[in-house]
């Protein structure tokens, strides 16, 4: 529960943050996505004292349904920072096109999985569909991260926004699998889940509080760290 | 059987990019401060000089980092640095001796790691020095 709290209370940080710094236009996705995250936690608060814990069916319903929602939401947040490493490449159109191509078939791949089984067809969907999703927000992070390199994209704050996505992406993903693969973990996988949810807010707290909005990297210190 | 398999898959493909990534991230945050120069009481406390620090710095710095107060909020930083030096250290151990470039690639970022933790006691006493400059212009 602190955890939870300090997350969201993580997430107004951020909000701050991108407010304060002049930076909204620029990480406009990413502050739509933070903002909802702050929303719905405050749904989940109100869902588990109105329901009782964290067993009851409506707060798993509530919170799978929802955490599928901030999943997509994150998703466009990646493709935004698509938009601003290729902005000088004006392929907009063709990201945007991808973009909702590739959202919908990890919703049509989640569905043909989870049409296999039967039993609680549209949970274990929203559940499947969070955990395609967080992987393949992994994989458009790890081609970012391939394109920032490859573009000599230096600004410090976007390089650290990214990684930070990486490493969040790969560890849902990679918590989620778990939980798919032995449901008895799944008490426990939510403590990690929690902690890593603070991990994203409070390294986005970093690189908007205390990165300079135009610090840049030294090209030749980027090649360093990516190797 | 296929949810099962594909569980598998994204679970050791995310472990890897896990570890890719959070090796990528330190690495980008000691980037950021291998160019800042030490001041020289930092130096004559630490003994490192600009640049010059040694794998086994870095235990010492972070027990004068405990001593010194925390005005500058950078204890999640240090803490993802202090576990990406016991990763190349252990990656140093057990590796070294079947690739030998192992051995200086964590030679030289486990000299890092001590280098962005004597910059950071600097700027802890920089900050420090300033919070009682202020304190002390309040009460008088």
């Amino acid at each position: 529960m602190a955890m939870w709290i300090l997350g969201t209370l993580l997430e107004v940080v951020v909000l701050v943050g991108i407010y304060r710094t002049g930076v909204l236009r620029r990480y406009l996705f990413l502050s739509l996505y933070t903002l909802s995250s702050v929303a719905i936690s405050i749904g989940r608060f109100r869902v588990l004292f109105h329901y009782g814990g964290v067993t009851s069916a409506e707060y798993r319903y509530f919170y799978f349904y929802s955490d599928a929602l901030l999943t997509i939401a994150l998703y466009f947040a990646v493709i935004s920072l698509f938009f601003q490493v290729f902005e000088q490449m004006r392929v907009e159109r063709y990201l945007r096109f991808a973009a909702v191509l590739l959202l919908a078939g990890t919703a049509w791949f989640s569905y043909a999985i989870v049409s296999q089984s039967s039993g609680r067809m549209l949970t274990h969907f929203a559940f499947e569909l969070s955990q395609n999703l967080y992987f393949v927000g992994l994989a458009l992070t790890y081609v970012l991260w391939g394109a920032i390199v490859k573009l000599r994209e230096t600004r410090t704050q976007l390089i650290q926004i990214v990684l930070s996505l990486g490493i969040y992406f790969s560890a849902y993903a990679a918590t989620y699998a778990l939980a798919n693969l032995a449901p008895g973990i799944y008490p426990y996988a939510r403590f990690l889940l929690s902690a890593f949810g603070c991990l994203l807010p409070l390294s986005w707290a970093y690189a908007f509080w205390r990165v300079p909005v135009n610090a840049r990297l030294v090209p030749a210190r980027l090649l360093e760290v990516a190797q | 059987m296929t949810i099962a398999l594909m569980a598998v898959v994204i679970l050791a493909a995310s472990l890897a990019a896990l570890l890719q990534f959070f090796g990528i991230y330190c690495r980008s945050l000691i980037a950021s401060s291998v160019a800042q120069p030490l001041s020289p009481e930092i130096q004559e406390v630490t003994g490192i000089t600009s640049g010059a620090a040694g794998p086994e710095d870095f235990p010492r710095v972070v027990q004068l980092l405990r001593l010194c107060p925390d005005f500058s909020n950078d204890r999640q930083q240090l803490s993802a640095i202090r576990i990406y030096f016991l990763l190349v250290k252990s990656a140093r151990w057990t590796l070294a001796s079947l690739l030998p470039d192992v051995r200086s690639w964590a030679e030289t970022q486990l000299a890092q790691c001590a280098y962005f933790a004597a910059v950071a006691l600097d700027h802890r006493v920089s900050s420090s020095r300033n919070a009682l400059a202020a304190q002390t212009h309040d009460s008088r």
